[in-house]
């Protein structure tokens, strides 16, 4: 395994091509501080901004157990918009490292975490249980799209595993792309024949961070730090299989099987992310890239990055989308992509394109 | 059951007629309408989607819009409707198909050969294809004003040759609504209102129809902060609502989305609303509030009575 990490910044610059150690590693410990500190500054944020205005001190002096709010401003802050921050950042986290742990495993660096059908099965999930009513039946809806996405995901491995292709990446992707279609067009279909519950679908898919409260951050919260721990654990792995499955194997990797554990963890992940908050689009698929474009750093460091820098951006993100229009909302995943394309862009120049 | 309803209404008319001066909207409304007694065909309208022209009364008309269906059971016309769209429920006699009005089948509307289309909504070529196969199409586009649907229900009985009764339902509709504003009289000033289409808290101000139609029981919105955000429909922060604390959370999505009183009461950090604890979540139907045919004013009604049962508490 050692020699895979040399072999990995080959390409790059001279800079990366020393003898890694001691300077990897601090590079590691100041991005992880500074990662850190951007999720701290942006959780404040997040806990000062806000349709109804709070001042900041008295945010503080709640925070530190006093202060002088009233009976109504603490339930805005503890009921409403505290749980809203901790699920935008749970969710971002979420997406975040799927999407590393997807690219890495597919070594494609258009892949996102709904890449595979999951979030396909997750909107047929969901619209089924809307169709059928059951919708307020407590937790149905994210059990379904919970289970809808890990049935994409699910079918995608099965329609790859067949005996020529073996589980490659490339079938697997090929599956997974066929999977989303196919759940997609179901997905309409049942959509269509039940057009009066549209808006509710529509609701779902445009993904929400607006109704979340701490219910949904108990239902996410134990998958994504399963997921997450198995991801940061994974994470020689996945550079390992960022080389392609030839070299992995070579390296002495069992290909199948380590992607097996990487996608059933980040499919996990992007599950629990789905089912409370819909699909959010964009945060998967550039915060990894940002992460490795911006401190340069191998996938073994941006799985960890990608999870707090992917937090960080929901949180802010979702500031927009409560700010902007007050007391008015914009969808999140309108924000995401037009916070999130540019700044990718600006990323992407300054970087040099380096992948 | 309708019957018994607009009997009271009547009854409610002549009440309201003797308290307050409602002389001038019944003498504008038939103004509206010059001649009720002459044969009406060949008959020509200017419409939304132009001049239409109608050799004969129409006996096969397919309805396109739920709203448009209430309005042709409502003038009379009835008997002359051959189809409408899967969601046209009201009245219980309305032949109901599994037309879907949001993505007409033309072909499918061409087999009841109609004699006349009516539609809210063409989300393309619905106009083209019915020019192209020389069905006479009427565009009723969603109202805006309480004007609008008198205007719509008089249109409608002009096309299907039913004047008198469309004059005679909109002199109906116009006097229930003031015998309701009159009823409700200054208990809604100062009052305000959480409208909520959906939850996840889309709303609408008071530009919209229903904001237009509660505006006249004196109520005022708290969307209305939210103007610029949307046309019309704005989705509200949810501690904006907590901090806003209206008197009235008007639910118009018990139907598509199953909230009630229950449910509000139970998100996180409403339960200590106003509405929430004196009886001021309105449970409204859905369908009612998203048409604007003849049943707005039961939503009016239904808003009213909450509005003074508030007021008393």
């Amino acid at each position: 395994m050692k020699h895979a990490s040399q072999l990995e910044s080959a390409p790059l610059t001279q800079e990366r091509a020393r003898p890694p150690a001691p300077r990897a590693r601090r590079r590691a410990v100041r991005w992880t501080v500074v990662g850190v500190a951007v999720l701290f500054v942006s959780v404040l944020i997040g806990l000062f901004a806000g349709a109804v205005r709070i001042p900041p001190m008295s945010i503080l002096g709640w925070m530190v157990g006093d202060g002088n709010l009233t009976e109504q401003q603490r339930a805005i802050l503890a009921q409403l918009r505290l749980p809203r921050v901790v699920l935008a950042g749970l969710v971002g986290a979420a997406l975040s490292v799927s999407g590393c742990a997807y690219q890495a495993a597919f070594r494609n660096p258009l892949a996102d975490p709904y890449l595979l059908g999951s979030a396909a099965g997750a909107g047929l999930g969901a619209t089924i249980v809307i169709v059928l009513g059951a919708a307020e039946a407590p937790f149905a809806l994210p059990a379904a799209a919970f289970l809808g996405a890990l049935m994409g995901v699910g079918l995608a491995y099965l329609m790859a595993s067949t005996r020529a292709a073996g589980r490659t990446s490339t079938s697997l992707l090929l599956g997974g792309v066929a999977v989303a279609s196919f759940l997609t067009a179901v997905q309409t279909y049942v959509q269509q024949r039940n057009t009066s519950d549209l808006r509710e679908v529509y609701a779902f898919i445009l993904g929400r961070l607006g109704t979340g409260g701490w219910h949904e951050v108990l239902l996410a919260l134990p998958w994504v730090v399963l997921a997450s721990a198995v991801l940061l654990a994974s994470r020689r792995l996945l550079e390992v299989l960022s080389l392609g499955d030839l070299e992995a194997a070579s390296l002495g990797a069992h290909v199948a099987r380590d992607r097996a554990i990487v996608v059933i963890a980040a499919s996990l992940a992007t599950a629990a992310a789905v089912a409370v908050a819909g699909l959010i689009g964009f945060v998967g698929l550039i915060v990894p890239h940002a992460v490795r474009m911006a401190t340069g750093a191998s996938h073994r460091l941006v799985v960890g990055l990608s999870l707090l820098f992917g937090a960080s951006f929901l949180i802010l993100c979702d500031v927009l989308a409560r700010t902007v229009v007050a007391p008015g909302e914009l969808p999140i995943g309108v924000i995401t992509a037009m916070i999130g394309a540019p700044f990718f862009a600006f990323v992407l120049r300054r970087s040099g394109g380096a992948r | 059951m309708h019957r018994i309803r607009s009997l009271g209404g009547l009854l409610l008319l002549a009440l309201a007629l003797a308290a307050s001066a409602c002389a001038s909207s019944t003498s504008s409304s038939s103004a509206a309408a010059p001649s009720s007694v002459a044969p009406a065909f060949p008959t020509t309208i200017e419409a939304a989607n132009g001049p239409l022209t109608l050799e004969t009364m129409p006996t096969k008309i397919v309805s396109l819009s739920p709203t448009a269906t209430e309005m042709l059971f409502a003038v009379g016309a009835g008997d002359q409707v051959a189809a409408v769209d899967s969601y046209s429920d009201y009245p219980a006699e309305a032949p109901t198909t599994d037309i879907a009005a949001y993505e007409p089948n033309v072909e499918a509307i061409a087999a009841y050969q109609p004699d006349l289309v009516v539609y809210t909504y063409d989300p393309g070529d619905l106009q083209k294809s019915l020019d192209k196969l020389h069905i006479p199409a009427l565009m009723q586009p969603a109202a805006v004003t309480i004007d609008d649907v008198y205007a719509q229900l008089l249109q409608t009985g002009q096309v299907t040759g039913h004047e008198t009764e469309a004059q005679a339902q909109v002199d109906d509709l116009q006097a229930q609504v003031a015998a309701v504003v009159a009823d409700v009289g200054d208990a809604g000033a100062g009052m305000t209102y959480y409208y909520e289409l959906d939850d996840t808290y889309y709303s609408l101000t008071s530009e919209t129809f229903v904001g237009n139609l509660l505006g006249q029981l004196g109520l005022t919105n708290i969307a209305d902060e939210a103007k610029g955000a949307s046309s019309g429909y704005p989705q509200l922060s949810a501690e904006y609502i907590v901090a806003a604390d209206p008197d009235l959370i008007l639910l118009a999505d018990t139907k598509c989305c199953g909230q009630d009183a229950a449910s509000v009461a139970n998100r996180p950090g409403w339960g200590g609303l106003k509405a929430v604890m004196h009886d001021g979540v309105v449970e409204l139907d859905d369908d009612i509030a998203s048409r604007w045919g003849p049943r707005i004013v039961q939503l009016l009604e239904q808003v009213g009575q909450a509005v003074k049962a508030q007021a008393a508490a």
